[in-house]
């Protein structure tokens, strides 16, 4: 759901009715089931918004959920205003207990902390909540339908946390109002949920469909359960049926694939298989074989689901590249997590100002606040009105300020590759598992043939590491420039994250590909001067680590043009490699 | 509150049951980590162990529920209380074992406790408010996605989780408390690495993954589904399993004084770590005592190679040193060593 494909395969008129039918369905069991909705703010959503009022039972109004809302106000607990001002202990209703049984959007999904994603998911699977301050109190029942309300734009996506809880994932973005004719009187439904009966060979179908698509296990499937049990009491059917199956399998697995079966390319694009350790989940040869034998029904559900798979999904695949089909969005968590706390506060803590720490004065008084009478009876000559002592002091927490991050530019390229690329993969390695000992994050682009490209985003994961570099192929000519391009471009997204980036180059230098893709030395090695000119005028640290057999001047002058440290490190092993970069890291 | 989901209704991951069982059996054997993609049933499990646990006998009235015949371990009222009562045992009061999720964005005041509001604002009093680590007390905390969690709040954990512990000091309000909690946390290595201080703390370690054939995944979604329609009649289903489940952790439990580990044994889990080369007695520690919690599960006495052997991997694998060049994973690594110290 990351990208937009510019031509969505199925026509604008399904994909619009679609969405209704997803609406109807979540009408019938808001809590078993739930939305995420992707699109921008505008008409086609307020249409959709409007048909989700018309299809809600009567009495059933929806409740907006802010996405600043904080812990106390979500869950409950005291409200301070009120205790303060009545001297005793007044309680506050959390915004999650006072819906249940109800329907609950929230809006700006995508920006929800953390923190509060989780909540969220912890609710939708236990149906209860607890208090977010009284350590006694007992869960309060929470059943609520969730509809997420996604804006996001490219990356910004919302928690797989809970877009893995919700049943119906619905992308708008592609429509315009003009192919969301308004729907219909709402539909009532005759059978009741209770009374549906789902027959075992519906729930196998199901199950191994979900498998072969890659669509995750056990939530995809339960879901699609769900949404079959709501398809077949609109449909007024007491038995569930394949085609209300169908709809489960078009609705929830369809958009939730991560593979596309029987069609080979997509497994392809895959590296090696990881072998079977513990860090990497076997789960692709009994995807793979439980597609050999598709039960009949699996088979009709497939089909379905096929023709409703975003055709983005090859690319989507691709572009999350080497981790594996099996999970759409667990991979990006992390990003997407560390995103979400860029420069942004995360919370306070006790502690001085000063040092870079900013104070956070709402919190410093709140803090106060509660030994206000205590102080005020203690203190034999009180000064001022407010008491603020040295340990209500709170400052704010921006995650991470100091946290540097490595991008490893790796050449791949055919006169790199042969001898260099098993030194520098190991290198990498080797630096990895320093950098997640001190906390710090890595990035590895590779370039070879016309382009570089990002092998694995900003991570502390050496698991992720490990995996996408064992795919890393060699050959081809040495798009130097695009390379730096690539290089400074990442670099720049990080600082203004707040990180610190550093940059390692490992290449002999020789450039032979322009930054328009096209061969020749004389060009190339212009372009990548100055691209290496722009680097060194933004002011990035680089590492220049010439990994060719004989150091030469063209790999130095470039090194200099960017003004890196010059390392040649002709036949160096991976952990001379290694040291290497770390002492001179040290010295940038 | 709806009915947990039951224990001996989790459908295959063994390896996870075992280790959690071994923990409730001994909770000196320190936490469970468990390491496995989503939707693998980890929070179900350690909920539904602690709902089979049968409920504590604790002081009535004490806010860390605090075990009567704990002696020192009691927590300073309760020890105040004793006291008073001169001699006399302490009212009792039975409580189900507690599970506490510790939730990511979770506040430090929230975790270690605070002033209480209610009595300060209202009185104007000095008064302690429990935080999540009191609630914790002789149950288990539950951290999903532990290797998010924020680097203070995992300093604060590793320092409670080793003393037994927690101490609040502020503006005059001391505070110290048992708290005695087996760590369960789970997460996914693909979002980040734990920190390999926390990762010791971590008794044992499990790695989970979507069960392999069609078949199984079709049990539990069917499972699932039915204990999501009818929690109460579910359990009712199950209810008999359980209960057998049960007698057999009591009787472990009773059995564990008297599991004797012969010299022999011991070596060879000292061999064995030495050949893996895990840092600190921790290991060899962990090892031992998980090897006795699983031979008094299979209630015998003496423990066997065989009971070294199966729990080795658990207690072992999250103490490897990373060595990056290592292609196989750490479980590979210790099979390796198991086979080498074995035939040896």
């Amino acid at each position: 759901m990351s990208d937009s494909p510019p031509a969505p395969v199925s026509p604008p008129a399904s994909q619009w009715s679609d969405a209704l039918l997803a609406l109807s369905l979540f009408a019938i069991d808001p809590a078993g089931t739930g939305i995420a909705l992707r699109a921008p703010a505008g008409p086609v959503r307020d249409r959709w918004l409007a048909q989700l009022r018309a299809v809600l039972p009567v009495g059933m109004t929806p409740r907006k959920m802010p996405a600043n809302i904080g812990d106390e106000a979500l869950l409950g607990g005291l409200d301070l205003a009120a205790t303060l001002n009545t001297g005793r202990k007044v309680g506050q209703m959390g915004f999650l207990p006072a819906s249940d049984g109800g329907v609950v959007i929230a809006a700006m999904a995508e920006r929800l902390p953390a923190g509060i994603a989780a909540i969220l998911a912890s609710v939708l699977d236990e149906g209860v909540c607890s208090a977010a301050r009284a350590a006694s109190d007992q869960p309060q029942p929470c059943r609520i339908g969730l509809i997420a309300l996604d804006e996001g734009i490219d990356d910004e996506c919302l928690s797989p946390v809970l877009l893995d809880r919700l049943a119906f994932h619905i992308d708008l973005t592609p429509l315009s109002h003009h192919d969301c004719p308004p729907a219909g009187a709402a539909q009532s439904w005759a059978a009741g949920l209770g009374d549906v009966q789902i027959e075992d060979d519906v729930i196998e179908a199901l199950c191994s469909t979900a498998a072969s698509l890659g669509a995750g296990f056990v939530r995809a499937p339960l879901l699609a359960l769900n949404a079959t049990r709501a398809a077949a009491a609109l449909a007024g059917r007491s038995t569930a049926t394949m085609e209300d199956a169908a709809i489960a399998a078009r609705l929830v697995l369809a958009p939730r694939a991560t593979r596309l079966p029987a069609e080979p390319p997509s497994d392809k694009q895959e590296p090696e298989p990881p072998p079977p350790s513990d860090d990497a989940p076997p789960e692709q040869h009994q995807e793979a074989d439980s597609q050999t034998m598709p039960p009949d029904g699996a088979e009709i559900l497939l089909e379905a689901a096929k023709a409703a798979i975003p055709q983005g999904l090859l690319e989507r695949i691709l572009l999350q590249g080497d981790k594996g089909p099996q999970r759409s969005g667990a991979g990006k968590a992390g990003a997407k997590r560390k995103g979400g706390q860029r420069g942004r506060p995360v919370g306070v803590r006790a502690a001085a100002p000063g040092r870079g720490l900013r104070l956070s004065l709402i919190e410093t008084l709140r803090a106060a606040a509660p030994w206000q009478r205590i102080r005020a009876r203690d203190d034999a000559n009180p000064r001022t009105k407010i008491s603020v002592r040295r340990d209500d002091i709170r400052v704010m927490r921006v995650e991470q300020r100091t946290r540097t991050t490595t991008i490893f530019l790796v050449d791949a390229s055919g006169s790199s590759a042969l001898n260099r690329l098993a030194e520098a993969k190991g290198a990498v390695e080797l630096l990895l598992a320093d950098c997640y000992t001190r906390r710090d994050q890595v990035a590895v682009l590779a370039f070879r043939g016309r382009e570089a490209k990002i092998l694995l985003p900003p991570t502390r994961s050496l698991t992720r590491a490990k995996r996408s570099l064992s795919g890393l192929p060699g050959g081809g000519g040495t798009p130097l420039a695009a390379a730096i391009d690539a290089g400074f471009l990442l670099a720049e997204t990080l600082r203004r994250a707040g990180d610190t980036p550093t940059l390692v180059f490992m290449t002999d230098g020789r450039a032979n590909v322009s930054l328009s893709g096209e061969g020749g030395r004389a060009r190339a090695e212009q372009d990548a001067q100055q691209a290496a000119r722009r680097l060194r005028a933004a002011g990035h640290k680089a590492l220049f680590v010439d990994i060719s057999p004989r150091p030469n001047d063209q790999a130095r002058r470039l090194s200099a043009e960017m003004g890196a440290l010059y390392v040649a490190l002709p036949y160096a092993s991976a952990a001379a490699v290694s040291s290497a970069v770390t002492a001179a890291s040290k010295r940038l | 509150m709806r009915e947990p989901f039951p224990f001996s209704a989790i459908v295959g991951q063994e390896e996870m049951k075992q280790a959690l069982m071994i923990a409730a059996v001994d909770p000196v054997v320190g936490g469970v980590l468990v390491f496995g993609d989503r939707g693998t049933g980890k929070s179900t499990a350690v909920r539904a162990l602690a709902a089979l646990l049968p409920p504590m006998r604790s002081v009535r009235g004490c806010r860390y529920h605090c075990d009567p015949k704990a002696g020192a371990g009691l927590c300073t009222e309760c020890q105040a209380m004793e006291r008073q009562a001169g001699g006399e045992p302490l009212d009792t009061v039975l409580v189900p074992v507690p599970v506490v999720d510790l939730p990511l964005g979770a506040t430090e005041d929230r975790v270690v406790g605070a002033l209480d509001l209610e009595r300060a604002l209202a009185h104007g009093e000095k008064a302690f408010e429990p935080g999540l680590l009191a609630r914790a007390n002789r149950g288990f905390l539950y951290i999903d996605e532990v290797n998010l969690l924020e680097d203070h709040l995992v300093d604060l954990l590793i320092d409670v989780a080793a003393s037994g512990e927690n101490v609040v000091e502020r503006e005059g309000l001391s505070v110290r408390h048992p708290a005695r909690f087996v760590l369960v946390g789970s997460g996914n290595p693909e979002e980040g690495e734990l920190r390999p201080q926390l990762l010791d703390r971590f008794g044992l370690s499990v790695e989970v993954t979507t069960p392999q054939d069609i078949a199984s995944r079709i049990d539990i979604v069917r499972r699932r589904d039915a204990y999501d329609r009818d929690p109460k009649g579910f359990s009712e289903k199950w209810a008999a399993e359980d209960r057998r489940l049960l007698e057999r952790l009591e009787a472990a439990r009773a059995l564990l004084p008297a599991v004797e580990a012969p010299d022999s044994v011991l070596e060879m889990a000292t061999r064995l770590c030495m050949a893996l080369g895990t840092d600190g007695l921790r290991a060899e520690l962990t090892l031992l005592r998980a090897a006795r919690a699983l031979a008094s599960l299979e209630g015998e006495t003496t423990v066997s190679e065989v009971h070294v052997r199966r729990i080795a991997p658990s207690s072992l694998r999250h103490r490897l040193r990373r060595d990056p060049l290592d292609e196989s994973g750490s479980t590979a690594r210790v099979t390796r060593a198991i086979g080498e110290v074995f035939a040896a």
